[in-house]
């Protein structure tokens, strides 16, 4: 047995190695998730609530831009793993079956290289509606609670929302017991139930928003 | 019972293939799908005409030389079943069978349904040895193995290298079958000492063979004939990983 060296270099260039790096990426950004849906709750407290959180959170840039970095960097290392991956994938069968189906592998997991670009273009439109304001003709700097009314009374935009968050919700199905497998903890069983229960939450929670702004609800 | 088979004919690695039809007009239900491409393969030779290649050796579902796609699936409908074990009575009369081999970049076509598995051959190769102490044969039970650890590296080892796991996968990922061997060796006593250092030599040519990454969505686990488990998949990422950054 020839020795074979360790490293971080011959580490990121392996399958398992990228799978690792994706795993911590998509773990920091379901954090995220985690923490801005617990942020965006707060719009059923009232105008004041939110528009003061968001006050709280711009009144620390240190805290803000590093926050904005980080997740920048992992949304970077999560999607360029998944090209190499998905181009190694590619290669990896040149010639496809005449009949192929599927035997035991879910509907989320097999269409994950679908919810995530899509996922991808829903962030981008989503800064441009409610941190930059470019596509949301209402908006107004500071006035959160005004700004996410305004744009969830268009039923395609809450449309659009509502589809980004059920394709989430079958991505972080997927990746949340994946994240776990990929990086060496196999518990299939729970970690799956537990995966489809925060994922099916995270989704139910954002999901809330427009269905409350458009009941008129939140008004 | 009468069965269709679509079968893929392809003469050697450098020509096209295509898929043929065949009629089996005197199906035994009790004949297994090898048994089936035999007597298909009689009717063939007493036309002159060439008949189809496919592996088999054993026939008892152990060796792991025979396997090829059946409707889509590895081994065909059956769970837990190689070709060879795949009774005709799973069928019903008039059924259609698309028969294909394994498809995959590091498994290239020599003929028919036959494909080059000696890549499998080579990962394991990258396994190398474990230290053993030679000389007088040791006592038995003096190294011991708890329970546990036993039937799962029992478990682990009754992968046969078939290569359905990497067939199913959409990635042609050769994960399930390097974990298998990994966790074997890996969940005993005698397999500590080179433990880290395997898990990295046998990654390594597993990527080096061009087999895809493993997306932990579970087709392998679906159709291997010894019901490998996703569980050693996580055990060789474990591994891998602790060797690399440690």
């Amino acid at each position: 047995m020839s020795v074979v060296s360790a490293g971080v270099a011959p580490f990121y260039s392996s399958t398992v190695g990228k799978k690792a790096v994706m795993a911590v990426s998509g773990c920091v950004l379901f954090l995220f998730v985690l923490g801005h849906l617990a942020g965006n709750l707060q719009i059923y407290e009232g105008p004041e609530k939110l528009d003061n959180y968001s006050r709280l959170l711009h009144s620390m840039p240190a805290l803000l831009w590093g926050a904005r970095i980080t997740l920048l960097v992992m949304v970077a290392l999560h999607i360029w793993s998944s090209i190499q991956l998905a181009v190694r994938n590619y290669e990896a069968r040149p010639t496809g079956y005449v009949r192929k189906k599927a035997a035991g592998s879910s509907y989320a997991s097999r269409t994950m290289y679908w919810s995530g670009p899509i996922i991808l273009a829903f962030v981008i439109y989503h800064l441009l509606d409610f941190t930059f304001g470019t596509v949301n003709p209402a908006f107004q700097v500071g006035n959160v609670y005004a700004n996410v009314v305004a744009s969830f009374q268009l039923p395609l935009v809450s449309g659009f929302y509502i589809l980004a968050m059920v394709l989430l919700c079958m991505h972080l199905y997927h990746g949340l017991w994946s994240m776990f497998q990929s990086l060496g903890f196999h518990r299939a069983t729970t970690l799956k139930r537990g995966a489809a229960v925060v994922a099916i939450l995270i989704a139910a929670g954002n999901i809330s928003i427009p269905v409350s702004v458009m009941a008129g609800l939140v008004k | 019972m009468k069965l269709i088979l679509h079968v893929w004919r392809q003469k050697n690695p450098a020509q096209a293939g295509r898929m043929v039809r065949y009629e089996a007009n005197d199906v035994n239900p009790d004949m297994s799908m090898v048994e089936l491409l035999d007597v298909v393969n009689e009717e063939l030779i007493l036309k002159s005409e060439e008949p189809i290649a496919f592996e088999h050796d054993c026939r008892e579902g152990i060796c792991g030389s025979c396997g090829f796609m059946i409707n889509g699936i590895a081994h065909g409908p059956e769970a837990a079943t190689t070709v060879c074990q795949l009774s005709m009575r799973h069928f019903k009369d008039g059924d259609e069978l698309y028969i294909e081999p394994w498809r995959a970049k590091a498994f290239p076509i020599i003929k028919d349904l036959v494909v080059d598995r000696s890549a499998f051959d080579r990962i394991i190769e990258a396994g190398g040895y474990i230290s053993v102490p030679t000389g007088s044969a040791p006592d038995g039970n003096v190294i011991l193995v708890p329970k546990d650890a036993s039937d799962r590296a029992m478990d682990a080892a009754a992968c046969i290298g078939c290569g359905a796991c990497v067939a199913a996968c959409p990635n042609a990922s050769a994960a399930l079958f390097t974990g298998a061997k990994i966790a074997h060796l890996g969940l005993l006593p005698q397999g500590q000492p080179e433990r880290h250092q395997r898990a990295l030599s046998m990654v390594r040519q597993f990527n080096a063979e061009q087999f895809g990454s493993c997306t932990n969505i579970g087709e392998c686990e679906a159709v291997c004939p010894k019901e490998i488990k996703l569980e050693v998949i996580a055990r060789m990422n474990r591994d891998f990983i602790h060797a690399s950054l440690s």
